[in-house]
């Protein structure tokens, strides 16, 4: 069983908005990154870099970068605590959630710090 | 008729086991799962189980048959098992056995607890009682009938991993049957109760509740009216 919660929100209505307006946001991004492969099938790195040149295409992918960040840690934290309970673990529950816990932390401030170089070209 | 049984009796057994007794049903019968029991019962009188009003109302044989939870005393065996077929009995999954197939439901009634199931209303009582309209009473129809048989609960994933956290579909059923009671004036505190990631937002919406309950209520869409009342909430 889970003894502490270590979710950011402490609210189960506000993690739940929030995936699903992080779930909009990404889909939004998956479809106009689709579309664009659409709209020039045979786009080219100079093609791709001028996409990203724009600040609309910065701003957007950012955004939708937020929004991974967020949709994957309310699901990894909802996964963490429902897999990873004494019921599976036994005593050591408690601390081998935290521990994959605070790899997902880790990999998404890295997924995002990375990100933000890439785009903005640090 | 073969059944097999799960016989378990955790202070004397290390581990359970099934066991298997050939019961013989009248010709052209067809009986209750609990009638069966009760046929295997008269050949081992050692089996365990919960009985009581032996008609859907009391909710106390709620168990496992053939992999599908439900009250053994209003499931035939023609819909339990196919023709020559096996019947399988194990206790509710998700709950510690206490004996054979009597589970210790202890878990599931703190649950229900938590919701506090009953009315709150500090106004001052009127002469005769508290009047609904015909429209609001209507609206406790499919909330008010459920017998806590525990059948969806200990169906329900989410209240398997997290039984002590996580309401389960019997108690949040309940808890929007208050919610939705005119006559009850506590809505603000029930719904700040049931806000955390946990008591409801460990619903999936997958309808494994809604699947065996054997009163056909529909804990689901209870847990989704709790959802929409409780989103407004937070800001
Ligand atoms: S909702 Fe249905 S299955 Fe669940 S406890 Fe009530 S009667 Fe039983
Ligand atoms: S719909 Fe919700 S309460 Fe019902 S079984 Fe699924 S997760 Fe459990
Ligand atoms: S014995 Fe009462 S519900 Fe089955």
């Amino acid at each position: 069983m889970v003894g502490s919660d270590t979710n950011f929100s402490r609210s189960g209505s506000w993690d739940w908005i929030m995936q699903r307006i992080s779930a909009v946001v990404l889909a939004a991004y998956t479809f106009c990154i689709l579309g664009s492969f659409i709209i020039y099938p045979d786009m080219d790195y100079q093609q791709w870099y001028a996409l990203f040149e724009s600040r609309t295409m910065r701003v957007f992918s950012l955004i939708s970068l937020g929004a991974l960040c967020a949709h994957g840690w309310i699901g990894m934290w909802t996964v963490s605590t429902d897999y990873m309970t004494s019921l599976q673990f036994g005593k050591v529950a408690t601390p081998v959630r935290w521990l994959f816990q605070a790899g997902c932390i880790l990999l998404i401030c890295v997924y995002l710090i990375w990100g933000i170089q890439i785009l903005w070209g640090l | 008729m073969l059944v097999s049984i799960y016989r378990h009796n955790p202070e004397t057994d290390t581990k359970p086991v099934m066991q298997d007794i050939e019961v013989d049903i009248p010709a052209g019968k067809d009986l209750m799962v609990l009638d069966v029991l009760a046929l295997a019962k008269e050949k081992d009188s050692t089996i365990a189980y919960r009985r009581s009003c032996r008609e859907g109302v009391c909710g106390s044989d709620g168990m496992n048959i053939n992999g599908s939870n439900g009250l053994a005393c209003i499931t035939p065996i023609s819909e339990a098992v196919k023709p020559g077929g096996k019947l399988v009995l194990r206790p509710l999954p998700g709950l510690p056995v206490i004996r054979d197939l009597v589970v210790d439901m202890a878990i599931f009634y703190k649950q229900y607890e938590k919701i506090k199931p009953y009315l709150i209303n500090n106004d001052p009582a009127p002469a005769i009682e508290r009047l609904q309209s015909p429209q609001q009473r209507e609206k406790l129809d499919g909330l008010y009938e459920c017998i806590l048989c525990a059948c969806c609960s200990t169906n329900c994933p989410s209240f398997w991993w997290n039984p002590d956290k996580f309401i389960g579909p019997a108690g949040l059923l309940q808890a929007y049957r208050f919610l939705a009671d005119s006559r009850d004036t506590a809505t603000t505190e029930r719904l700040a109760g049931l806000g955390d990631p946990f008591s409801v937002f460990r619903c999936r919406g997958i309808m494994n509740c809604v699947a065996v309950c054997p009163k056909g209520l529909n804990p689901t869409r209870a847990i989704g009216h709790i959802r929409n009342m409780l989103i407004p909430q937070c800001r």
